[in-house]
């Protein structure tokens, strides 16, 4: 371990964003897990005063600062509310990327990171062999979720009820040279994401089927990576460097006008990380990622500024309609701004949106803090469900896969009869049902 | 440092995961929002019931540790930043609204209650608490009572301090003190209430509140006038009040200020005008109209340029929007923000701005000036590099020379921010060096150890 001098010089990169932050604390208001902790150390303020304090060499080691640093579900409540307009998700991820750079990672991460994540094929060829046995060691729950739970107690997977790997994922399905398929107007490219790929593959085919609906043409290249922020939020900028490189290399190939994503966290990852995080890029490569930046866009926003969509005819009157609420991902609403649309993708489905309490409040999910801190997560997910509950709805629709995922468990555990679909599945099924 | 069978003791008292000691968490309470060098303390402890509260002081006032108190870390003055010997104790637990009561109009609370969340409450019943501090989404009822918040309504509806009627709470030795009552009156005993708010922790520590509630206001109506200088406003604040009319809100945002705002928020406002103020009236709906066409009228013949009303909720939300987003667009503009609340009697607002401008111009500094020109309460505001070491020598500079001018029109250093560690080295200016005494001998009474958040106001 280089000596704790060293760190501090390479804290010294961030500290003009630091610098911005104004202690106000005006953070504690909206942050999901301070609410549940109270602590300073958890909110955005106090965690950058601990970068502070490592940049001015104040710890005789890195680990306490890493450790609180952790505890953050990187869902950017803070920023979007921030006065002094910190921009602390990129600062946190720049921040975790330079303790685990200056520590090394752990030799599992280093195992999924470097020797699966960043290789497409042979994560998608392990998923695949995963996905046949799963049935060994859990069992699915027969609930309107479709979620599964251990078999036995396993102390991995605690009480969770998690969403199956799908026995048939998207990329499989797909034509060995890709999909490239003609259509009026924009030309669109979808980055398929891993969850959406290997466990809501439902999600690509009700896109598929509203794109081709809208007769828009598009082009699905195989062999697409991970978007990256995994290896990020665990500061392993190299392998997110890699995959970024990978997929970008491979849409190159293609000639497209938009990017387009059902994955909310896909979609901020390329639009705000991509250009901001990727390792010394050249100035050739800051310009390629600004670009693809630009053209990248949430399918939900693309359908409605850029398609325009009607209200699907139904003779149903309002009390008829299935009552479905929304959830905003964090990574849709607070990161790029997008709110309306996959509500108005809902109404264009021919159902009655109703509004939960909170509605753009993190689920708690935060990715990798789920997996380390299950106890925090749900307790942050409990809220959500609540809410969700609250409205009275049958459906809970929202525009990311990890929230799916969470928002499952949750309900699961409740063992509530609400469903988990995506805005893209209750269009394609409204269309099913109503075009002739 | 605390001898480690203390420790052990706190930790007994609140329970292992509520005692907090290592490095990394003691430098996340070493500061507040104020512009000043943190403090790291040795402990902070996160107790729950009053029990655990009492024990915490008996501990210390045993052992003489320091103890500050902390709700949320807003305060601007550097009321919360601790000692380095001692301990802080944490109020986020304590977190429980205990009662509201709709008849007799009042509400109990743990100092831990954020203010908003008993705002909302109340304001679910149909009743109102007033006092709306800028930092009320995360600001603590015991930090608004522990430092006399103020708010954009002071002007008609008071501060803090006019909404306390009773305290329960702890003395330097672990006593529990009962001040107040639930009554409308109440004339037992010395006014001790009185004398705790805004004892910035110094003479007691808090365990309830009694807070006074009142109905809420049937109508309200908002509105922005437009002017080409900054002196037409200030002088139509003050020919306001001297016209009888109570705004229950008159705020001003000078050129910088809506400069800021609008490049941040792009809400439409007019960036070429000196000055706007956004004023709201509230209260039965016929004398709302009355009193918004006065007002109207008024601002016309002060030489307003426009002078629009809210048409709707949405519209008046806009307004306000413009004014919350002051602070947020300021303080983009420089890594360091100084707020300083200096306030004049009202009818010296023309001559208070006048003089900021001035100051900005002979020590060469952005000020933007915003704030509660109804109730005389400005907010210059500093824009800086905490780092430029020679820019902020004269940002110093600039705030003395503030403090001066409002003294010398008969102000006070801080209408609602506080002493704290801050204004600590000039309460002598305002208020003379017999009156520093008076309170170092009332405090050296009450707490002769000098345990609770010593250094504050008094300067000892």
């Amino acid at each position: 371990m280089a000596d704790m001098k060293e760190l501090a010089n390479l804290v010294k990169e961030l500290e003009d964003q630091l610098v911005t932050c104004i202690r106000c604390g005006m953070c504690q208001s909206v942050c999901p897990l301070f609410e549940q902790t109270r602590k300073e150390a958890d909110v955005a303020r106090g965690k950058l005063a601990l970068l502070t304090g490592l940049m001015e060499n104040m710890f005789t080691d890195p680990d306490g600062v890493n450790e609180r640093l952790n505890r953050c579900l990187l869902c950017g409540s803070c920023a979007a509310n921030c006065p002094s307009g910190v921009n602390v998700v990129e600062i946190f991820i720049k921040a975790r990327a330079i303790l685990a750079e200056y520590k090394g990672l752990s030799p599992a991460k280093k195992l999924i990171f470097r020797q699966l994540l960043a290789h497409p094929g042979r994560f998608d060829a392990l998923v695949d062999w995963a996905g046949r046995f799963q049935g060994l060691f859990a069992k699915p729950d027969a609930n309107a979720q479709g979620t599964s739970c251990a078999r036995l107690v396993s102390p991995l997977l605690s009480h969770r009820h998690f969403m199956p790997l799908s026995a048939s994922p998207f990329h499989k399905i797909l034509p060995e040279k890709g999909l490239i398929t003609t259509g009026s107007g924009p030309r669109v490219a979808i980055f398929t994401g891993c969850l959406i790929d290997k466990i809501f593959p439902g999600v690509a085919h009700a896109s598929l089927k509203v794109l081709s609906h809208h007769n828009v043409g598009v082009v699905i290249p195989p062999g697409q990576g991970c978007c990256g922020i995994p290896s990020l939020a665990s500061g392993d900028r190299d392998s997110f460097t890699r995959l970024v490189d990978h997929n970008l290399a491979l849409f190159e190939k293609y000639d497209f006008d938009v990017l387009v994503t059902a994955c909310a966290t896909c979609t901020s990852t390329i639009k705000k990380l991509w250009p901001s995080v990727y390792k010394n890029p050249s100035p050739g490569m800051q310009k390629k990622l600004t670009a693809l930046s630009e053209k990248t866009m949430d399918i939900n926003q693309f359908l409605v500024d850029q398609v325009g969509i009607e209200p699907i005819e139904t003779n149903l009157e309002d009390a008829e309609k299935e009552i479905v609420t929304y959830h905003d991902p964090c990574h849709l609403k607070k990161s790029l701004g997008v709110a309306d649309q996959p509500r108005q993708v809902i109404r264009a489905a021919g159902c009655r949106l109703a509004e939960m309490a909170g509605s753009d409040k993190c689920c708690g999910m935060g990715g990798s803090f789920n997996v380390y801190h299950y106890d925090l997560s749900s307790a942050i997910g409990i809220l959500k469900e609540h809410n969700i509950e609250a409205t009275g709805c049958t459906t809970v629709s929202t525009g990311c896969p990890a929230c799916m995922m969470q928002i499952s468990d949750m309900l699961g555990k409740a063992g509530s009869p609400i469903r988990v679909r995506h805005p893209m599945e209750l269009y394609a099924k409204s269309l099913e049902t109503h075009t002739p | 440092m605390i001898q480690k069978s203390i420790l052990e003791e706190l930790k007994k008292i609140v329970g292992p995961p509520h005692l907090l000691t290592q490095k990394e968490d003691m430098l996340t309470y070493s500061y507040d929002a104020a512009v000043l060098d943190p403090v790291m303390p040795a402990a902070a402890v996160i107790p729950e019931t009053k029990d655990q509260v009492g024990d915490i002081i008996a501990l210390c006032a045993e052992n003489h540790i320091p103890i500050t108190v902390r709700g949320s870390g807003t305060n601007l003055s550097g009321g919360t930043i601790p000692y380095a010997s001692g301990i802080v104790i944490l109020t986020g637990r304590m977190n429980k609204i205990i009662e509201i009561n709709e008849a007799d109009m009042y509400a109990v609370v743990e100092p831990g209650v954020v203010t908003a969340a008993l705002a909302a409450e109340v304001e679910k019943r149909g009743l109102f608490y007033p006092p709306d501090p800028g930092s009320m989404a995360v600001s603590t009822i015991g930090g608004n009572v522990a430092e006399n918040a103020g708010g954009l309504r002071g002007l008609k509806y008071g501060v803090t301090k006019d909404y306390v009627m009773g305290l329960r709470f702890f003395d330097s030795q672990g006593n529990y003190i009962k001040t107040g009552s639930k009554t409308v009156k109440c004339a037992t005993g010395y006014n001790i209430t009185g004398l705790m708010v805004g004892s910035e922790g110094t003479l007691g520590i808090l365990d309830q509140v009694i807070l006074k509630l009142i109905p809420a206001p049937k109508a309200r109506q908002a509105m922005v006038a437009v002017y080409d200088t900054i002196e037409q406003a200030s002088e139509t604040v003050a020919g306001i009040i001297s016209a009888r009319i109570v705004p229950a809100t008159l705020e001003i945002l000078d050129n910088f200020t809506i400069r800021a705002v609008e490049d941040f928020s792009k809400a439409g406002l007019p960036t070429d005008a000196a000055a706007l103020l956004l004023i709201e009236v509230d209260g039965h709906p016929a004398v709302v109209a009355e009193e918004a066409a006065q007002v109207k009228a008024l601002c016309l013949k002060m030489g307003a340029r426009t002078i629009d009303q809210a048409k709707d909720d949405a519209q008046r939300d806009k307004i306000w929007a413009a004014r919350r987003a002051a602070l947020s667009a300021l303080a983009q503009l420089k890594p360091t923000l100084v707020l300083e609340d200096a306030t004049v009697p009202r009818s010296r607002i023309p001559d208070m701005v006048r003089a900021l401008q001035r100051i900005g111009q002979k020590y060469r500094i952005d000020i933007g000036t915003f704030g509660h020109a109804g109730d005389g309460n400005l907010h210059p505001t500093i824009l800086t590099d905490r780092r430029n070491k020679e820019e902020f020598l004269r940002v110093e500079q600039a705030i003395e020379e503030i403090f001066d001018v409002a003294l010398s029109m008969g102000g006070t250093l801080s209408g609602e921010h506080g002493t704290g560690i801050a204004k600590a080295p000039f309460l002598e200016k305002e208020a003379g060096y017999s009156s520093i005494l008076f309170s170092r001998q009332l405090r050296a009474a009450l707490d002769p150890n000098n345990i609770l958040n010593p250094g504050k106001i008094t300067g000892v």
